[in-house]
């Protein structure tokens, strides 16, 4: 009788063990596959020095040459702006629902954030652009692609925010307190600092959320092959706006044709799809060289 | 950085507004692509920095001119935003681009003629066909690279009133061809697009006996059947992607995954697609603009030999007078480029270039600009 | 991060009211004022996310108004969309944003416990931290790559999944609408490897830190390991499960550009429930016709649409704050 539970059980436990592997190993297979895909088929506009220091300015999709650095610098000034908004106020948010918050007003924020979690980047857009360009008459330009960046930024410091600092022991709190530091000083001081390396994550998590976002480009801001470097004039580059611009003469993956001037077909180097792959890569690269650092950074600041 | 210091070199050179030639002479300029224009083929550079945006149609057509033009002339900044010829004139009347790329004219019921002039500062803005853009109906079918299609029979096709290649009736336009029982899968545009509208105007025109949605960018109520595709791009890699498949994309992306493209019959025998035919096409419009502004009438049921029916022409859509005259002399100059040198590149790319007697008109209209 | 302390705080993932101890009040009156400053500003900061959720909302209403008092069809029961003729239903559109997030959902939800208890309850700490971080980074490829390889690279390969289902045409879900890629069922594929990042890590998160008592507890008693995740982590971890969940869901609802590029679009006809078959979701709606948002009525209609999303999002919030809340009460 014992023997056959045993066995019953064991089985369970092996069938659980086998299964919840599986979904492992299945889970991954989808997203090793895709980092493969992209790594595979940008690299080699990648390890060029010309992709770090040109634009594509005067560089049609049957030239070689040009590079990324446009969208590169356009990428960080705008992903900057935006941080430099949703990070301050999203630590702000998470204190208040962490350290103060209670009560109606507290589950209100604390629902608009999961709501604004869900506000699609499509709709976001709309909303920065019906309130600076439709209502107050506004030009469209790069910090108008930060502003509804925030929007979406924003839940996601919050509620990482909100993670790290319930991880800081309470004991922590009342040494502070007993030693008669007032709150607001605690927070800054002790609880803000102890839970330092995992805002920074929660932060860069954000960065990656919205370095990628193409739906706001497509109205607060038109491409620019060339540099610009004025967040508030003129058309301007990033990232996933050159995947969304190479996206146009992308092919199907086989031998791309042209014409020649009597009108036949001729076969053809098509760069679009290098550059394609070669600007999504670049982002993965720049995440993850942001994430390393801060990583480092925040051993640092442990030790 | 880089922006600045290319127009603060370039500033000496705007000064004079330097000249060249780029007729079949100067071979070293990288603007000649063996121009053959019958116009003024003299490019006039400005400097500092344009913005344009609409038609997606247009999109290499124009990035080729930009390339061209600012290799050429280095103090010339132009973007190019394809988002679509809607958007281009919704832009361009609330003064966020210069100058428009649209699949259609300014349409005075909807209130565009009015906006755009108030834009100009009261003077009329200005439609320019710049571009002829052939749309190819393409489709891939086991043993069969020709193939003869009356516009009846692409209506059919489309509306799903023919459901198989071996269709008695397309048997009948296709004597020579071994046409297999493979059922037939429409591909059309998903997105909002000045290509839909004018390939629903063609069967609307040519065959209105077995077309009768009206014409529209979203093709929602096109009555097409099948399924549709995001892009120009979309379009091609699905019909390419499909045994027995068929559908309408402007003729580059047809070229670049090499898809078979089938003659339009409208009546005087079949027509294959080429620059050529389609610039006859072109040729058979009927100017209906009136003083500067060169508005098209085109004729999709034309039966002109020789002429490819199923074109869309695209405009860039510019004030007659802006109120910066530096705005408007970049304007000028580089459109004037897009008119007579510029127009060699088309070719190659897919597009036509427009007949010599409105490409003429053309520019003359343009040097109007102040 | 180094911070394996536990909270004295209920666990219910993102869910408010800790319980911080009460601050003694040693001090006078100017560090109270400072205090009170403090607290002020972080409130300040709340009352700006409320504002801006209301914003949002409220200008999607008022953009709305003009085309949904146009409208001659019933816009939330007719499936006519048909701007120029001022037909404004979102029948089909509601259809395809639900199945594509209900496909996304069924492949992901298990597919993220399963990861996620795999990361924190078998693998070795060593192997666990990297994959971690690669599930994170994961986050950083734009929804526009993951819409080109899908479309191009997964779809094509999703089809002996689709045919082989598809055998089963009796049940309406599967029925054959003759679709060889580009189906709900391949948006949802793609929408489920886009969140299962984000599930992920919450459940992560919340199986992380299961109280350790609890865990050796039940190890004492002789517990195999499925048991003791069956009887300590799974319990513990639901309400985080359902918050993670719904986040997914709610990426997933609103999800424009990757399957604005993946779905084909349907052509008018009989309504068909199949997943094989082609949909465009609120989103991707919205996505095809940006281009042509010039009279206020024709981007009314689609801000009336991108309306109903947002309400669709906030029911989905409303609804995961209950059950987390009914999960922490039992």
């Amino acid at each position: 009788m014992n023997a056959t539970l045993g066995a019953r059980r064991r089985a369970a436990d092996r069938t659980a063990t086998v299964l919840i592997t599986g979904c492992f190993l299945l889970g991954l297979v989808p997203l090793v596959w895709l980092l493969y895909t992209v790594a595979s088929k940008g690299w080699h506009m990648v390890v060029t020095s010309e992709w770090w220091l040109q634009s594509q300015r005067g560089v049609g999709f049957r030239d070689p040459g040009g590079g990324a650095l446009h969208a590169i610098v356009g990428t960080a000034e705008q992903v900057a702006l935006c941080a430099a908004i949703s990070v301050p106020v999203g630590l702000l948010v998470g204190v208040y629902l962490v350290e103060y918050g209670r009560g109606t007003f507290a589950r209100v924020t604390s629902f608009a954030v999961d709501v604004l979690t869900g506000i699609p980047s499509i709709v976001a857009a709309l909303f920065v652009y019906a309130v600076a360009i439709t209502t107050l008459g506004g030009q469209r330009a790069g910090w108008l692609v930060s502003l509804a960046l925030v929007v979406l930024m924003l839940p996601v410091i919050v509620r990482s925010t909100e993670e790290m600092l319930r991880l800081v022991p309470d004991e922590l709190r009342e040494a502070s307190y007993a030693l008669g530091v007032p709150k607001w000083k605690t927070v800054v001081k002790v609880v803000v600092p102890t839970a330092f390396s995992g805002l920074v994550t929660g932060v860069l998590l954000g960065v990656a959320r919205v370095a990628g976002e193409t739906a706001p480009l497509l109205i607060l801001v038109g491409y620019a092959s060339g540099m610009n470097t004025d967040l508030f004039a003129g058309f301007q580059a990033s990232l996933p706006g050159m995947i969304n611009d190479q996206f146009v003469n992308l092919g199907s993956g086989g031998q791309a044709y042209g014409l020649d001037a009597n009108g036949n077909r001729v076969p053809i180097h098509n760069f679009a799809p290098d550059r394609l792959w070669g600007a999504a890569l670049t982002l993965i690269v720049i995440v993850l060289v942001l994430n390393l650092v801060a990583r480092l950074a925040g051993r640092r600041a442990r030790t | 950085m880089m922006t600045g210091l290319l127009t603060v070199a370039a500033v000496a050179i705007a000064g004079c507004s330097s000249t060249s030639t780029t007729a079949g002479s100067n071979t070293g300029s990288p603007i000649t692509g063996g121009a053959k224009t019958s116009a003024a083929a003299e490019v006039n550079c400005s400097s500092g920095t344009l913005n344009a945006e609409g038609s997606t149609a247009q999109t290499n057509a124009i990035t080729q001119w930009i390339n061209d033009y600012t290799k050429h002339c280095t103090g010339a900044t132009i973007n190019y935003n394809p988002t679509g010829s809607g958007a281009g004139i919704k832009n361009f009347t609330a003064g966020q681009v210069d100058f428009a790329g649209s699949d259609s004219a300014l349409n005075p019921a909807k209130g565009e003629v009015a906006a755009a002039a108030q834009r100009c500062g009261g003077s009329p803005a200005l439609d320019l066909p710049m571009v002829t853009g052939p749309i190819a109906v393409a489709f891939k079918l086991q043993g069969v690279d020709k193939l003869t299609l009356t516009p009846d029979l692409v209506a059919k096709i489309f509306t799903g009133k023919i459901t198989s290649w071996d269709d008695p009736a397309l048997k009948a336009a296709n004597s020579g061809a071994h046409l297999p029982a493979t059922k037939i899968t429409v591909f059309f545009r998903s997105d909002s697009s000045g290509t839909t509208e004018n390939f629903e105007k063609y069967l609307k025109a040519a065959a209105p006996a077995d077309y009768t949605a009206t014409p529209a960018k979203d093709s929602s109520q096109s009555g097409f059947v099948g399924q549709g595709k995001a892009k120009s791009q979309g379009v091609a890699q699905a019909i390419g992607s499909t045994q027995g498949g068929i559908g309408y994309v402007e003729y580059s992306f047809a070229v670049q995954d090499n898809l078979s493209v089938a003659a339009i019959d409208n009546g005087s025998g079949p027509v294959e697609l080429s620059k050529n035919s389609a610039s006859a096409a072109a040729a058979a419009a009927t100017v209906v603009g009136t003083g500067n502004d060169l508005s098209l009438n085109l004729d999709y049921a034309t039966k002109a030999p020789g002429a490819y029916p199923i074109i869309l022409v695209t405009y860039e859509i510019a004030c007659s007078t802006y109120t910066d005259p530096a705005v408007a002399t970049r304007v000028k100059d580089f459109l004037a480029y897009a008119a007579t040198g510029g127009q060699a590149a088309l070719a190659g790319l897919g597009y036509a270039p427009l007949p010599a007697s409105l490409q003429g008109k053309v520019l003359a209209s343009i040097n109007t600009i102040h | 991060m180094a911070a394996r302390v536990r909270v004295a705080a209920p666990e219910a993932a993102p869910a408010p009211d800790p319980a911080p101890v009460p601050p003694l009040r040693l001090t006078g009156s100017g560090t109270a004022r400072a205090d009170r400053l403090f607290a002020a500003v972080t409130r300040g900061a709340g009352g700006f996310v409320v504002v801006l959720v209301l914003l949002v909302a409220g200008f999607l209403a008022v953009k709305a108004a003009p085309a949904l008092r146009v409208d001659r069809v019933n816009f939330l029961t007719s499936r006519t969309w048909d701007v120029a003729g001022h037909r404004f239903g979102i029948v089909d559109m509601l259809w395809a944003t639900v199945t594509v997030s209900a496909v996304a959902m069924v492949i992901a939800l298990p597919l993220a416990v399963g990861v996620a208890l795999f990361i924190t309850q078998y693998a070795p700490r060593r192997l666990a931290r990297p994959v971690a971080h690669v599930v994170d980074l994961l986050a950083a490829i734009p929804s526009i790559v993951y819409g080109i390889w899908g479309i191009l690279v997964l779809a094509p390969l999703l089809r002996p999944v689709q045919d082989a289902l598809g055998s089963a045409h009796w049940i309406p879900l599967f029925g054959n609408e003759g679709y060889s890629t580009g189906t709900i069922f391949d948006g949802g594929v793609v929408l489920a490897v886009m969140i299962l990042p984000i599930i992920t890590a919450v459940a992560r998160d919340v199986f992380e830190r299961t109280p350790v008592a609890h865990l050796e507890a039940a190890r004492a008693l002789g517990a195999t390991r499925w048991e003791t995740i069956r009887l300590t982590v799974l319990p513990h971890g639901r309400s985080g499960i359902v918050s993670g969940a719904m986040l997914g869901l709610g990426r997933a609802l609103g999800e424009t550009v990757a399957l604005y590029l993946i779905l084909s679009k349907p052509p008018a006809g009989p309504f068909s429930p199949s997943l094989f078959a082609g949909g465009e979701t609120f989103a991707s709606k919205i996505a095809s016709n940006a281009a042509e948002f010039s009279t206020p009525t024709q981007t009314g209609a689609y801000l009336a649409a991108g309306l109903v999303l947002f309400a669709l999002t906030f029911v989905v919030n409303a609804v995961a704050r209950w059950i987390a809340r009914r999960g922490d009460a039992a």
